[in-house]
């Protein structure tokens, strides 16, 4: 993975005592609350709840086992002793006292890590596919291009005070693994024919208050301008991006505004003038950066293990295990390996300093030492062995790290709503809870397949219910929490955005509306059909009748 | 004491910077609440606000809209090296751009941060001076405040008159934030790693 050298160490530690200034300031109340917000909040510090709340960037997602512990050092001595891994590939810490805060951050800095533009009103950590460098059907390694692209994003001069934050997504594979088209500027690394890599750049998707899915600006960029292409989108934007709004800020109602045709003139203009210019990669630079993520040095080994087979014979939970959190890996012998965050009965995305501890030393023992954050916040393990499976399965499983749930429905992507988060509608944490709980069986879920269900506590989408096979929202209705309901989105290459199924429901029903909704699915599906090809397929009728009993049933509607 | 700043010193300041009439803060209320940015293309102010924008005497820095309204008039101050121009947030540097042959006639482009937070001044400051080729002092107005002195120094401006209520001289320490920033910018116009071998 990538190391600093001495210009990226000295800037974290320059940052750190930038952010240390600015706190210092201030609490002597030179600075004032307005003034220091964009300030604390491009560091990641949001006042929350119950206390600051700090988000912790882990660039595209990937950290070291050093890192992991020390993140684990960190929860306990300035926290309560455990981490949120979110959906940006981040860790959020609930209860950091903002004094604390630079002192959190030189901890960090000695670690190679940093809280630089986790948000505020800038170009925000770049996110990537969780199987980077390993899946088998890449074709360009996404890392090297993630990890320019933080550089380059990194104190932007130009681009530090946009009119909304700004989130950019990077994937190298045919499948989309980042969700790249919901993003404010995806980025698909390709090959042509003649094997050159270019990238194809979408712009203007986002989730929150007013989903969109992105287009496409340019079908293809030679990889060198890259940059300066991101560079034009964001000049486009930073200038011209409404700021009267904040619900109408993101580049997304710029691009709706004028047209992705006008759109695309305006920021093909303005490449015209910086194409070629200094930002303009090197072959050299990208060699630099691409040198420090090359292949672990790998075992040969057989496509096949004996012990591991055996096990799996011998062992139907470890069986169980190997189907749903077991991946497929380039390299002969190896697998990459989930552990899943979402065990019934915790916030899903909750690890606590332990967990990360065991996890550190998996990584070490079997996983050359790294590991991965993924969108559906879950953690991964990228290089385990066959033949060490079994082990990490045990360790993992003593620890909780080891529901064979991902990719079901218990797998849940859940923001931290009102339980923490001051902008919530709703609570989130205990409807994920009241759902995990009514579907325990495991041999059920299984039996049910690949089911997306994903809850947000307001209408920002941090839990991505936009793009949910099954999504929920919480709503308030005078003052009351409430939970609306929407069916068919999806992410990965057809990305599509859910339909509201009708009004909303009280947080007590909503683990018997989702019931009735996997049991139309159960009646509808056809051999092994996923939940979200029978819903594209019957269409949402079926679902609504049995939710709100026939449709001549008129009752009493609160939205 | 000046609180004046260019290049990265504390300095004098010469130009009479002139703002226009201050509008009551119920005709800037909308839907009950301030409006801090305008939409760009907004009316910056009327035609009459402008026909009587009063011109005293000495070096000036008018708004954009003055200038393009009342060129006739101050085109002998421009010649005589009396004349600036400054833009709100919203406006667009090209409108000044087209309005002369050449951009370095202006002895002194000011632009005015509404707020703190608005960034649009850096991409305009990047390119008047990457683009348009300006030479001259490029002034930072309005909000003005230390955290930002790095990032618009790294943007092209070279000159920044602080808020009145802060120190300018404690500001300057916000030059030194960074040493050796990764991006190409106004100043400091390669990449890290064409500066160094890395
Ligand atoms: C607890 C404090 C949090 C606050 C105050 C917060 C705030 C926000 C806000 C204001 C938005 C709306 C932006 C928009 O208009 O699009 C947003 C969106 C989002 N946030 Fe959070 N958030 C929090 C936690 C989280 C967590 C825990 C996650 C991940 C688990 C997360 C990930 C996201 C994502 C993915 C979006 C989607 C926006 C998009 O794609 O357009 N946030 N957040
Ligand atoms: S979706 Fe809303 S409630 Fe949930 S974390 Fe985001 S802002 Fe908070």
């Amino acid at each position: 993975m990538y190391r600093y050298d001495a210009y990226d160490q000295r800037l974290v530690d320059e940052r750190v005592a930038q952010f240390r200034d600015q706190t210092r300031r201030y609490l002597a109340g030179q600075l004032s609350e307005d003034e220091f917000r964009p300030l604390r909040l491009q560091n990641g510090l949001y006042i929350q709840r119950h206390a600051p709340m700090l988000r912790i960037a882990v660039p595209y997602g990937l950290l070291s086992s050093r890192q992991l512990r020390k993140l684990a050092d960190i929860t306990r001595r300035y926290d309560r002793g455990y981490g949120h891994f979110s959906t940006r590939q981040n860790l959020q810490l609930n209860w950091p006292k903002l004094e604390d805060v630079p002192d959190i951050l030189a901890e960090l800095a000695s670690v190679e890590m940093h809280a630089i533009q986790t948000s505020g009103n800038c170009i925000r950590n770049i996110t990537t596919d969780e199987f980077a460098g390993v899946t088998p059907d890449e074709v360009v390694d996404p890392r090297p291009i993630a990890e320019i692209l933080r550089q380059w994003s990194t104190f932007h001069p130009e681009f530090a005070l946009l009119p909304r934050k700004f989130k950019i997504a990077v994937n190298g594979n045919h499948e989309d693994r980042a969700v790249v088209r919901v993003h404010d500027i995806g980025l698909e690394f390709l090959r042509n024919e003649a094997g050159e890599v270019g990238v194809k750049v979408w712009a203007g998707g986002g989730l929150g208050r007013t989903p969109i899915i992105g287009e496409v600006v340019s079908e293809w960029i030679d990889w060198q301008h890259v940059i300066t292409y991101c560079e034009a989108i964001l000049r486009v934007y930073n200038r011209h991006g409404r700021r009267d709004n904040s619900y109408k800020a993101r580049i997304k109602i710029l691009v709706k505004a004028l047209g992705i045709e006008e759109f695309r003139r305006q920021v093909e203009a303005e490449f015209a003038h910086t194409k070629g210019g200094a930002m303009t990669l090197t072959q050299a630079e990208l060699d630099r950066v691409a040198a420090h993520f090359t292949p672990h040095p790998y075992a040969t080994l057989p496509e096949t293990d004996a012990s591991f087979e055996a096990a799996r014979a011998a062992d139907p939970a470890f069986a169980a295990w190997t189907k749903r959190c077991v991946h497929p890996h380039r390299v002969p012998g190896y697998r990459a390996v989930t552990l899943s965050l979402k065990p019934t009965g915790i916030a899903p995305g909750d690890a606590t300093a332990e967990q990360m501890e065991i996890v550190a030393n998996l990584a070490d023992e079997h996983s050359f030492g790294e590991l991965r954050i993924s969108h559906e916040q879950n953690l991964i393990l990228a290089d385990v062995p066959l033949a060490k499976l079994h082990e990490v399965w045990k360790t993992a499983r003593a620890a909780g790290l080891a529901t064979p749930n991902i990719g079901l429905l218990t797998d849940i992507i859940c923001c931290p709503g009102g339980d923490f988060c001051s902008l919530a509608n709703a609570k989130s944490i205990p409807i994920a809870q009241s759902i995990q709980e009514r579907f325990d069986n495991l041999d059920y879920l299984f039996d049910l397949g690949e089911i997306e269900l994903n809850i947000s506590g307001c209408m920002n989408s941090c839990g991505h219910h936009h793009v949910g096979h099954i999504g929920i929202l919480g709503v308030d209705k005078d003052g009351s929490e409430w939970y609306q309901i929407s069916l068919g989105g999806s992410q990965g290459n057809d990305t599509r955005l859910a339909q509201v199924i009708g009004r909303s429901f009280a947080a007590g029903d909503v683990a018997d509306v989702i019931e009735k909704i996997i049991g139309v699915f159960v009646e509808q599906r056809e051999g092994d059909e996923r939940f979200i090809d029978v819903v594209r397929r019957i269409g949402l009728d079926p679902f609504k009748h049995r939710v709100y009993g026939t449709p001549a049933k008129k009752e009493a509607a609160h939205v | 004491m000046s609180n004046f700043v260019k290049g990265t010193t504390l300095s004098a300041n010469e130009w009479n910077l002139l703002r226009y009439p201050v509008v009551a803060e119920a005709e800037q209320k909308q839907a009950g609440k301030t409006v801090i940015f305008k939409v760009t293309g907004t009316e910056a102010a009327s035609a009459e606000t402008i026909a009587a924008f009063a011109l005293p005497a000495g070096k000036i820095i008018v708004p954009l809209k003055v200038w393009l309204a009342r060129r006739e008039e101050l085109t002998p101050r421009l010649a005589a090296g009396e004349l600036g121009v400054w833009f709100e947030s919203f406006e667009l540097i090209e409108d000044l751009i087209a309005s002369v042959e050449d951009i370095n006639v202006f002895p002194v482009i000011a632009w005015d941060f509404v707020r703190f937070a608005d960034g649009r001044g850096f991409s305009s400051a990047a390119l008047l001076r990457q683009r348009y080729g300006y030479r001259n002092e490029l002034r930072a107005i309005g909000d003005v405040l230390r955290d930002q002195l790095f990032f618009m120094r790294r943007c092209g401006f070279d000159a920044y008159e602080l808020r009145a209520d802060r120190s300018a001289q404690d500001a300057l320490e916000g030059f030194k934030d960074f040493a050796e920033p990764y991006q190409a910018a106004v100043h400091v116009d390669q990449p890290v790693w064409r500066r160094h071998a890395r």
